[in-house]
């Protein structure tokens, strides 16, 4: 271990080591959170699926869910305008014009799917059920062939989908690659 | 030329520091006092008649207005707002920026913080808001904005900086904007709270943690993954702004602050930090901030903003009132610490001299500096370049460019340029 890795990790070792000391300048009056209430609250969604939940969608599904809840600011098809381009772009990341898109960009599929159901649709978010989110997700997806025509996406398959840009990122944290 | 003049002519050859005509700050002190001076022997003149208001300004014969239960800037402020740009069709999703060039010291007022929202600003319930800590601790854990005033608080004079702040600078041809258009998603507060460290340990992490996973209670849940280590380091969970709650554009009733780290990770509305092994590639972390290269990989995780600094004066929309003393001014900052030099440039890059650097100057804060310039109303392109504590300087703006793939403008911090022109007009320029 090098030696800056070493100190960053020094106050997460005594944190370990001396819970009491460390957290001693507590009046500790955080309330208990019960299993309940964390199951409610947790959207978390990891790209390895840890946080999916139950349901499915099918790209069928899918097409009418982005036609009623997404196409009038994403454009037919995901093309983009007024707001931001869904699909397309691959291939273009190394060229003097890059295009970022969730196909063409991003590394994984549950951004996507995270994505849509914190934040989407931007008038009225987490409001289309698991089902529906699945669906549009596998939809988008379908468009430039990243999943197939009759792909059923649920929290099995969808962390299994392979994005364009899979190997795209270099991590800089916490230091850059050598 | 009189005695004194010759003198003082002599003096200002003394204090050069660099080339056309930068020279040392206390020069430019003492002759502001010389001018002063001359000012106030003027000012006396003689009264028609017994009666002093006969000779007294409007405001000294009227009784003024009454008190005020939150006191707003004049009036004749009144120029002196946020900049715009705002999502076609999205009220609430977009930017405004802070009018850094109308601004002085290193201070933002509340009010004039750069926003940035993904879904608008939420009226959040104090009463109904509560902060939760759960993943991989041992106790998992609410606290409301009661259980939170309990707990010991600590003060932070910190910056937050957009990661898309100037990154109009990658455009091909520099753009004839404010400062503040360029530079204006950058604020700097007092900041108060709570130690994240102390809220962590009462959760308890257990030992494979290694991410937090923040979320703020927006209409856009914003997420990003923090590293926990920065959450055990200098985070902290602000409750207060330069003395007051925190305004609503600025996360009421909470927000994360991260000294130092981009913009968009402090995330604002804070309501849950789920502790975990791993990052979770959100939007935010993968779709925006992250830095293309040539070759199309892009680099991931660039969280500390880079050594930095911008002439605020004279800058874009300002102009120049014929040859003679002048200040220059403008603010430096780095994600990795304190600004330890600023220097700046009155020919293009030829030569550099060290600017006065405006105390305390504080790590992860803005940083005033001041250099004094005898402009000899020639066409000049002045220039500043900031170098932090841990010895890395700013690039040149053509350096930056060559590292990322075109039209990139995340993390820009190359130096920038004013031409001055004989006329005393101020361009942007890419020199």
């Amino acid at each position: 271990m090098s030696t800056l890795k070493f100190i960053f990790l020094l106050p997460v070792a005594a944190l370990l080591l001396f819970p009491r000391v460390c957290g001693a300048q507590s009046p500790n009056v955080g309330r208990p959170l019960t299993p309940e209430e964390i199951k409610k609250i947790d959207i978390t969604v990891a790209p390895d699926g840890k946080g999916l939940p139950p349901g499915s969608g099918s790209v069928s599904a899918g097409a009418a869910v982005y036609a009623k809840s997404c196409q009038s600011c994403h454009g037919a098809q995901g093309a983009g305008k007024p707001q931001d381009q869904l699909t397309g772009g691959l291939g273009t990341l190394a060229s003097a014009k890059p295009v970022k898109t969730p196909a063409s960009y991003w590394p994984v599929a549950t951004t996507l799917f995270d994505y849509i159901r914190r934040a989407m649709p931007i008038t009225s978010p987490q409001s289309l059920s698991n089902d529906e989110v699945y669906a549009v997700t596998a939809y988008i997806l379908s468009i430039d062939g990243i999943v197939p025509a009759d792909a059923v996406l649920d929290a099995k398959s969808l962390p299994r989908v392979k994005m364009p840009n899979r190997d795209g990122f270099i991590s800089w944290w916490p230091k850059p690659p050598r | 030329m009189g005695e004194l003049e010759k003198t003082e002519a002599a003096n200002l050859r003394e204090e050069t520091v660099a080339g056309n005509g930068l020279i040392h700050r206390r020069a430019l002190l003492r002759t502001a006092l010389f001018s002063a001076g001359i000012a106030a022997a003027s000012a006396g003149t003689a009264r028609a008649d017994d009666s002093v208001g006969a000779d007294a300004p409007e405001w000294m014969k009227t009784p003024g207005k009454p008190f005020s239960a939150y006191g707003t800037p004049s009036h004749w402020q009144e120029k002196v707002q946020r900049i715009f740009t705002i999502a076609p069709g999205r009220a609430g999703t977009g930017v405004s920026r802070t009018p850094l060039h109308l601004l002085e010291g290193t201070i933002t007022p509340a009010g004039l913080h750069f926003e940035r929202h993904h879904n608008g600003v939420p009226d959040i319930d104090p009463g109904k808001h509560e902060l939760y800590i759960h993943g991989m601790v041992k106790r998992p854990l609410a606290f409301s904005l009661d259980a939170l005033m309990r707990y010991p608080m600590e003060t932070q004079i910190r910056f937050i900086e957009c990661s898309g702040n100037s990154g109009i600078f990658s455009q091909p041809q520099a753009a004839q904007v404010t400062a503040g258009e360029l530079n204006g998603l950058l604020s700097c507060s007092e900041w108060t709270g709570v130690k994240l460290f102390t809220l962590l340990a009462d959760a308890g992490i257990t030992k494979d943690a290694k991410w937090v996973i923040a979320e703020g209670a927006d209409a856009a849940a914003m997420s990003r993954s923090i590293p926990l280590e920065k959450c055990m380091d200098d985070a902290m969970i602000a409750l207060y702004q330069n003395g007051e709650a925190i305004r609503p554009e600025q996360g009421f009733p909470m927000r994360l602050l991260l000294p130092g780290f981009e913009g968009n990770m402090n995330v604002k509305w804070l309501r849950r930090l789920n502790v975990t092994d791993a990052p979770v590639d959100a939007r935010d972390e993968t779709s925006h901030y992250t830095e293309l290269m040539p070759g199309g990989k892009a680099r991931q995780f660039m969280f500390a903003q880079g050594a930095k600094s911008a002439i605020l004066k004279p800058s874009f929309g300002m102009s120049m009132k014929g040859p003679g003393l002048y200040e220059i001014s403008g603010l430096a900052w780095s994600g990795a610490g304190r600004v330890s030099k600023v220097e700046v440039s009155a020919d293009g890059g030829k030569s550099w001299g060290a600017a006065a650097l405006t105390g305390p100057v504080l790590p992860k804060a803005l940083t005033r500096f001041r250099m004094a310039w005898n402009w000899k109303g020639q066409p000049s392109t002045l220039m500043s370049r900031a170098t932090d504590e841990t010895g890395v300087t700013q690039p040149t703006r053509a350096a930056w460019i060559a590292e990322y793939a075109p039209g990139q403008g995340y993390h820009f911090n190359g130096i920038q340029s004013w031409d001055i022109a004989a006329d005393g007009t101020v361009k942007n320029v890419y020199a």
